[in-house]
């Protein structure tokens, strides 16, 4: 169940980019990154984020978002059956495989 | 079957909560939709077949596949939530991120704040009405096996990824937090089920996992509006499993409580063998899913005109369906309640407003055409139930003309001819049973003036002896009016 | 710098096949060699595809030989950027990541290309994952400027700019999200086009970042230009973001002059700070630019500076809304269906290991940067503030094209710099994109035509800008202005 309250923020972004944040976002961008790396993007993107914060400051009103530029809608499929690949030609590309399905080290968590 | 069934609960573990709380229960509940396809692609949406022959470059994630809307799976969708009192919305997909192995893209269409419906609710057999929060489309996953260790998720030395299922349509039913029993949730999943199959969007098959109950558990002083702590239960696989898992849940709090901890959300897997639950991933370090919307969809736009013809599409609900048959033959709300979920309710009040005395129609279909009506007609079934109840035909002649009816169609006067049924008349009878007392005079004398239950024990001796000496032609209902003459005279 | 073969143009090369004076597989055979003797140099192809381009010329001549018809592209040799799927050849996007990968299906521009008998040659060499404005971002080592091997073609389509700016081939396709045909084309002499966002399929163009992403051709010609688009350009149902209208006759658009038009100069990318220019446009670029305004103009068109102040923020908004995409977009390579996989004890931590391992530096500071745009808390201020301001550069260019038929800038602040000049500071390199960023926000079609020389002696190009779906009128002005430049 999604939880809406994650994004209804609209608060400017305060304060500068910390070490902390990027390593937080590292773990969720799953990337191992070094101490000097975390270090080199923290900079890096503090220097990025300080040019968006110009967008931030901006009284856009209300304007909508625009997520798609030619504005479409509706467009669907019919529910109809297409030809699915070739099982071989799709485990060929897998690192690993056992018993036709793709093979991982143990996923942690939840059975599904 | 009988498990299935709204108000019967057999194995059920007793709430049992020490008195002064009360549970507090969400439930989420994905139903897969009975599409031919995929929700964004051509492949077949089939249950059971060889692991990743159901797969394409759009639902195994490829690099530069591309989604494309099914139109079947949005109209099952937006059909649903008219069947459960939602308004139908324009919406829009989203993205929702997060990494497990079972998940190509490593991210989930969704939808996120514009889902398709939203604010519906669903009246349950005695009159509940249970708010739903939203019931909005997505994709599922695919399915993960584990390899070595016990072959359990804990413990296991690898895991294997299947892609079949990756990418089939679900719509996800959230309700508000506002069942209060274990009995509530499964009597509210029951009903679900029976919308579910009654406007045929989804096969709803819990064991088979089309259907996919999660429960939101928490529990609070009764008396007290606030909302605890809540766990989310997983892996629970049938209704009854859904009551023993809430309780189980719901009782686990209270301990903490009374021991002066708390629980700390989480997820929590069901283990039906051991009958408890098991800590999963905790939400404390929450995965945030960045959602944003799908930027390789568009937008769906639903019009005015598109609710009216969905409403008209709609059939009866099984609410206004078991109103109906209720009324007209007061029959109980378990029976009710299986003749609906048999789709038998229907038929049911055909055959009563044909002419049939209720209460046979609701028996007969109960114990006799459990599997289905065959060639009977509503019409021909009435007219069998006259000739039982006129005293033409024996309960157990009957049952015999019924089955040769479903089986091959007919009247039930020429089937009863053809058999030999000749309905006796009452002179006949009375000089049989005048027979039997002749023979019996002490037993006679009981009868008529034992106490209650010596009379019963008389009846069943006396009606006995006719069927016996009738070779079971005698009409029950005759024979015991007959009795009843004879003694009072 | 060799210049002994320079390719004869698409639409001669088609004719000469179709009408039997030369055969493909000599066409074929020519390209192939001029190809291979740059190659060493250049670095312009992951891929080169000798013997399947041999094999594809030969079938082409035996078709024409059996009386059979062929497509308006026989015979033509392309190089397609190695971000577009080719089934059973390998597509790496020159990442590590994708080392290895054979896509099992084809791009529909891929198969639109093949149908209309043009031969494939070779995938060629971009920014990883199209991240970059130089093509210094590549697993493979940079592509080189084919005027100036010390210099970058540009990015990310450094490959098929490359081999198009060398005369190896008359025709390649790349991908522009940010400027990623029209900067490179701009670097390397040749015409760039970027359509309007959904008239080509995206249907397998690996994504970066999916409401930007477009296909467009390279090629030495403004006539081959419209001839490839019409090729690849129209509705594909199998990318939900596909214009369902006809594609607009763009050849037959080409002769029909500017007089009359109306076209804006966009005074914030004019170069000139009295205007109100950005900074960092170089002079020598912004002449060329005036240059092309005044050949227009003595082309019958009317010229005025325009000026569209949210062009400026186009720049912060697409270091947003690219970086937020590509963060999603770029999660699938997990190391668990395809691709590197690394070390790790379980699912998760062999997925962090193979990303770690696979992606460059610049591909990660990316999904950094758009992992840290989507993050709870932070989405409205960031993500949702920038399609804001794409919806107001949207009204604000439209506006605009109520007064103008088109507008007009450079294409690039500069030309090709050096090798290594720009790889220490991304912001440096992201400046790169100020002019050509603003028509990836608004979906709106722009192109840049060369237009002589810099100061030091290096291919300026101009750019056209369109509003949606006005690709004929474009073509009209670069037609005008690829005459204008000949003299």
């Amino acid at each position: 169940m999604p939880d809406m309250s994650e994004s209804e923020s609209s608060a400017a972004p305060s304060g500068a980019l910390s070490r902390d944040d990027v390593a937080h976002v590292a773990k969720l961008a799953l990337l191992d990154l070094s101490d000097a790396e975390i270090d080199r993007f923290t900079g890096q993107l503090g220097a990025v984020l300080e040019s968006a914060a110009k967008l931030a400051a901006l009284d856009l009103g209300d304007l909508a978002p625009t997520h798609h530029p030619f504005g479409l809608t509706n467009v669907t499929r019919p529910d109809e059956i297409v030809p699915s690949l070739d099982r071989d030609i799709v485990l060929a590309q897998a690192p690993d495989i056992e018993d036709n399905r793709f093979k991982t080290p143990p996923a942690l968590g939840e059975d599904s | 079957m009988s498990e299935q069934t709204a108000n019967t609960t057999p194995g059920a573990v007793a709430a049992d909560l020490p008195e002064g709380w009360e549970i507090v229960i969400g439930l989420e509940v994905h139903v897969e939709l009975n599409t031919a396809t995929k929700l964004f692609c051509g492949c077949p949406n089939s249950f059971g077949d060889e692991p990743n022959t159901n797969v394409c470059p759009t639902c195994l994630g490829l690099p530069g596949s591309l989604p494309v809307l099914n139109d079947r799976a949005v109209e099952s969708a937006m059909r649903l939530g008219r069947a459960l009192n939602c308004d139908v919305n324009s919406s829009v997909f989203s993205r929702k991120n997060y990494f497990y192995p079972d998940q190509p893209k490593d991210y989930q269409v969704s939808q996120y704040d514009l889902p398709t419906n939203t604010e519906g609710h669903i009246t349950l057999a005695d009159g509940t009405r249970i708010g739903i929060e939203r019931a909005h489309i997505e994709e599922d996953a695919g399915k993960l096996n584990h390899g070595g260790g016990d072959g359990r998720i804990h413990g296991a030395d690898y895991s294997m990824a299947d892609y079949n299922r990756a990418g089939v349509p679900l719509v996800e039913i959230v309700s508000h937090p506002e069942l209060r029993s274990a009995a509530d949730a499964r009597a509210y999943v029951s009903e679900l089920r029976s919308i579910v199959t009654a406007v045929d969007v989804s096969d709803a098959k819990m064991e088979e996992g089309s259907m996919r109950v999660d429960a939101n558990v928490s529990v609070r002083p009764i008396g007290s509006d606030e909302l605890r702590t809540r766990c989310e239960v997983k892996n629970i696989n049938s209704l009854r499993s859904l009551e023993r898992a809430i309780n189980f849940e719901a009782r686990r709090h209270v301990d903490l409580y009374d021991n002066g901890e708390r629980p700390k959300q989480e997820t929590r897997h069901w283990d039906e063998e051991a009958g408890r639950s098991r800590s999963g991933r905790s939400k404390e370090d929450a995965e945030d899913y960045r959602y944003f919307p799908e930027p390789d969809l568009v937008p769906l736009v639903v019009t005015d005109d598109d609710i009216t013809r969905l409403d008209a599409s709609l059939p009866t609900m099984p609410s206004a369906r078991r109103a109906q048959l209720g009324e007209k033959s007061g029959a109980s709300n378990d029976d009710i309640n299986l003749l609906i979920e048999r789709g038998q309710d229907g038929f049911a009040l055909e055959t009563i407003d044909a002419g049939a005395d209720a209460k046979r129609v609701v028996v007969h279909l109960i114990n006799n055409l459990s599997e289905g009506h065959g060639q009977l007609t509503a019409a021909s079934f009435a007219a069998m139930i006259r000739m039982e109840t006129g005293g033409d035909l024996s309960s157990t002649q009957a049952k015999e003309v019924l089955a040769e009816m479903v089986a091959s169609g007919g009247d039930p006067a020429a089937i009863a001819s053809a058999k030999g049924f000749e309905a006796m008349d009452g002179g006949e009878l009375e000089s049989i049973l005048d027979g039997i007392i002749a023979e019996n005079p002490d037993e006679w004398q009981r009868f008529c003036d034992g106490d209650d239950k010596e009379k019963k024990k008389m009846q069943g001796m006396f009606t006995g002896q006719i069927m016996k000496a009738t070779k079971g032609q005698a009409d029950g209902a005759a024979v015991a009016k007959l009795l009843a003459q004879k003694s009072a005279s | 710098m060799t210049e002994s073969f320079q390719t004869p143009s698409a639409t001669s090369i088609a004719a000469g096949v179709r009408d039997g004076s030369q055969s493909a597989a000599d066409v074929i055979d020519a390209a192939i060699g001029a190809v291979e003797a740059r190659e060493g140099e250049l670095n312009a192809y992951n891929l080169v595809l000798a013997d399947d381009a041999r094999t594809a010329a030969a079938a082409i001549d035996q078709k024409i030989a059996a009386g059979e018809t062929v497509g308006p592209l026989a015979g033509v040799p392309v190089a397609i950027k190695d971000n577009m799927c080719t089934t059973g050849v390998a597509t790496t996007c020159s990442s590590k990541i994708l080392e290895g990968w054979v896509p099992p299906y084809s791009a529909t521009v891929v198969e639109r290309l093949a149908a209309a008998g043009a031969v494939m040659v070779g995938k060629t060499n971009l920014d990883e994952f199209a991240m970059g404005s130089s093509t210094e971002n590549s697993a493979f080592g940079p592509s080189k400027n084919p005027h100036d091997i010390t210099k970058v073609p540009g990015g990310s389509s450094g490959g098929s700019a490359a081999t198009v700016g060398a005369g190896a081939v008359p025709v390649s396709l790349g991908s522009d999200t940010g400027g990623s045909i029209r900067q490179p084309a701009s670097l390397c002499g040749v015409v760039g086009v970027k359509p309007t966002y959904g008239m080509v399929s995206r249907y397998g163009l690996i994504a970066f970042a999916s409401s930007l992403d477009q296909i467009g051709p390279f090629t030495t010609t403004v006539a081959d230009a419209a001839l490839v688009l019409e090729v690849i350009g129209g509705h594909d149902p199998r990318d939900s973001t596909s214009i369902p209208e006809p594609m607009p006759n763009l050849t037959e658009a080409l002769g029909k002059g500017v007089d009359g038009l109306r076209i804006g100069i966009i005074s914030e990318l004019s170069g000139d700070p009295s205007l109100g220019s950005v900074e960092g446009i170089a002079p020598d670029v912004a002449a060329r630019a005036a240059a092309a305004a005044a050949a227009l103009e003595a082309a019958g068109a009317s010229i005025e500076h325009v000026s569209i102040p949210s062009s400026v923020h186009g720049l912060p908004a697409y270091y947003l809304i690219a970086p937020a995409e590509a963060s999603s977009n770029l999660a699938r390579y997990d190391g668990v269906r395809y691709g590197l996989r690394s070390d790790g004890p379980n699912a998760l931590a062999m997925n962090a290991a193979s990303r770690t391992e696979g992606f460059g530096e610049e591909v990660k500071r990316r999904i950094m940067l758009g992992t840290y745009a989507l993050t709870s808390g932070y989405y409205d201020a960031y993500y949702g503030q920038a399609q804001k301001v794409r919806t107001l550069m949207i009204d604000e260019f439209n506006a605009h094209y109520q007064n103008f038929d088109l507008l007009l800038s450079p294409t690039s602040p500069t030309t090709a710099f050096e090798l290594d000049a720009k790889t220490a500071d991304p912001m440096t390199m992201y400046v790169n994109d100020v002019c050509t960023i603003p028509s990836n926000l608004t979906g709106q079609p722009a192109m840049s035509v060369p237009f002589g020389v810099g100061d030091d002696g290096m291919p300026v190009g101009v750019q056209v800008l369109a509003p949606m779906m006005g690709e004929a009128t474009m073509f009209r002005a670069a037609a005008v202005l690829e005459e204008a430049a000949r003299v």
